[in-house]
């Protein structure tokens, strides 16, 4: 449980951030509205996030998807310069 | 597969419950008073009547002490009276390297106030998240993880309750562990919606701290985001060409014809110089939005610059949840209604911190001599759900009681409210579970009988003047006092009157039993 615990708490809060800093980049409104959206976006996604990993099946799945999650938002962050969103 | 599900969200549900139950007990009660936060300052500053002011007057009179105390201020701050406060509160920034006073509170007038110095309602709006005794910006972390704590119980606990809105219309007393459950539940239900609002939109106050990853993605730095999101004139050096400022009251009435209702708050930058300006901020009542519109004036001509842009709708939706937390909006109904909702939040945090006891105390394999952390969430249960509403009225009563010239009397207020909090915290560790419940409940519920009788002793407005003379912010607060008391008190004669009945179907396992029966 302390292992499903982490990943749900911690891992949820993580792609959460990097979820919200790409919507922040990529929402097609203005920077500052989108910065806005996606920090206040962010606080609905993080909770269901991490219900979802305290019911998921296995722990291991859990794992598995908050890495890959991450590894492909940093990816997008990392193509992303800023500006990307109109200013 | 579903049982599993429900397994797991009722594991979160009791532990992001009870981990956070506590503090969240605590966040949830400061907030219900915060929402009458200004009644409950103006009541402990008795020696000020409570008179509609007309806020042009006010800021001409304000403008006018200013003038005279502290000319060579770099900026004066002005919070104009209005439907729910008789006084202006007023603020400035000395030049640097100047020290003295920095606030004053003054009448509708413009004269100087004299009442005893309070922290009053505004430090139980503080407490509400920026807690005391703790580094701000930890406790605002601190609370933010409790509020997100509160969110996944909320949104687990419906999972978890498998018939909650059927089970709304069950409550049955007397049956130990399911008249928790059912209180529990019922309290629940009963303002659902308001407290996924109210925990959504609390975190939403401080959303950029808990999570700056958008901001950091876009800018660099918080500061730099705040100045494009939330413009403001930037500060200009003073010119040291003396020149008087243009009265004030025309351009308030210029604020109150353009919104329909007067401004809350006047900011003059550069008083006395030929750069000032003048912002006026509409009233907080005036709008769900947290953030008013503005005005800018030239401070020397009174001439009105171009309004402030109209933000796009992220930041109109950021604004419009800010202000229905606070809910400064809400006319004298709607705020009893948050008061009451939020009190009922107070009381679903309450119930399920019993609970967890209750559901346990069954279980307990000798029920005699609980395990160390059975104990510890039962002290600490006592502790927050009969000690921190008795800390409360040691606030209320300590304004009554200390003397009025005690030097830093807002300080010596706090410390009266975590002194009896202390003491009731002690009280119920050293005392047997049951007894220290009835203990401090019984105190508490005395307690809030004293504050209406204390405030008829030391003052000319006690509860039968207030209400003859139809003051109802000061009958109102008397009255809810009386009301906890009652409530308090029926508590109180509960846990100290146990039932014995349901005792059927507990196991007993003794230590030694079985191996005198083999014998």
């Amino acid at each position: 449980m302390a292992l499903r615990t982490i990943a749900a708490l911690g891992g949820s809060y993580i792609v959460t951030a990097l979820a919200a800093a790409c919507a922040a980049r990529l929402l097609p409104t203005t920077r500052v509205e989108a910065t806005v959206a996606a920090t206040l976006g962010a606080f609905a996604v993080y909770p269901i996030l991490a219900l979802a990993a305290f019911s998921a099946r296995s722990t291991g799945r859990v794992w598995l998807f908050m890495t890959a999650a991450a590894l492909i938002l940093t990816a997008i962050l990392a193509l992303t310069p800023i500006g990307a969103a109109t200013p | 597969m579903k049982d599993i599900f429900r397994q797991s969200m009722a594991w979160l549900h009791t532990w992001a419950g009870l981990l956070l139950g506590w503090l969240l007990f605590v966040i949830f009660a400061a907030g219900s008073s915060a929402y009458f936060q200004e009644e409950i300052t103006r009541w402990m500053q008795p020696e000020v009547p409570f008179t509609r002011a007309d806020p042009a007057t006010a800021a001409q009179g304000a403008v006018e002490y200013l003038t005279r105390k502290v000319p060579d201020a770099t900026s004066w701050y002005i919070e104009l009276p209005g439907p729910r406060r008789a006084t202006s509160s007023l603020f400035w920034q000395l030049p640097e390297g100047a020290s003295g006073e920095t606030t004053a509170t003054l009448d509708g007038a413009g004269h100087p106030v004299k009442a005893r110095a309070t922290a009053g309602g505004f430090f139980l709006y503080r407490l509400h998240f920026d807690l005391h005794y703790v580094p701000v910006i930890w406790a605002r972390y601190l609370v933010g993880i409790a509020a997100m704590a509160m969110l996944l119980a909320i949104l687990s606990g419906v999972v978890t309750h498998k018939k909650i809105f059927v089970d709304f219309f069950l409550l049955r007393f007397g049956k130990g562990q399911r008249s928790w459950l059912d209180a529990h539940n019922v309290t629940a239900v009963l303002a659902l919606p308001f407290y996924l609002m109210i925990t959504f939109t609390g975190l939403v106050t401080l959303a950029t701290l808990y999570m700056p990853w958008a901001i950091a993605a876009n800018y660099t730095s918080q500061d730099r985001f705040f100045e494009v999101a939330f413009p403001r004139a930037a500060d200009t050096p003073r010119s040291g060409q003396h020149a008087a400022l243009a009265p004030i009251g025309p351009m308030v009435a210029q604020a109150q014809s353009l919104w329909g209702k007067p401004p809350g708050f006047v900011e003059i930058s550069n008083p006395g110089d030929a750069t000032a300006n003048v912002l006026l901020t509409g009233t907080p009542s005036a709008q769900i939005n947290a953030r008013p519109p503005t005005l800018r004036f030239g401070g020397t001509d009174g001439v009105r610059h171009g309004a402030s842009p109209v933000p796009g709708p992220a930041r109109q939706t950021e604004g419009v949840m800010i202000g229905l937390h606070a809910g400064r909006f809400a006319g004298i109904g709607l705020r009893w209604l948050y008061f009451l909702s939020a009190l009922g939040g107070t009381a679903m945090v309450g119930t399920g911190l019993i609970l967890w006891v209750a559901k346990r105390r069954q279980k307990l394999p000798n029920p005699m001599r609980p395990h160390f952390g059975f104990r510890l969430v039962e002290r600490l249960n006592i502790a927050t759900v009969a000690g921190f509403p008795l800390a409360l009225a040691g606030y209320f009563l300590a304004n009554r009681l200390l003397p009025v010239t005690l030097a830093d009397r807002p300080a010596a207020e706090i410390n009266a409210l975590f002194v009896t909090w202390g003491a009731a915290a002690l009280w119920s560790f050293i005392r047997p579970a049951r007894r220290a419940w009835y203990e401090v409940l019984a105190v508490c519920s005395a307690s809030y009988l004293a504050i209406p009788i204390v405030n008829a002793a030391t003052t000319d407005r006690g509860l039968v003047r207030s209400l003859t003379n139809g003051d109802m912010g000061f009958a109102a607060f008397d009255l809810v006092m009386i009301a906890f008391a009652i409530g308090w008190g029926f508590a109180a004669w509960k846990a100290g009157h146990p039932r014995t009945a349901p005792l059927r179907n507990r196991k007993v396992r003794v230590p030694g039993a079985t191996k005198a029966l083999v014998e």
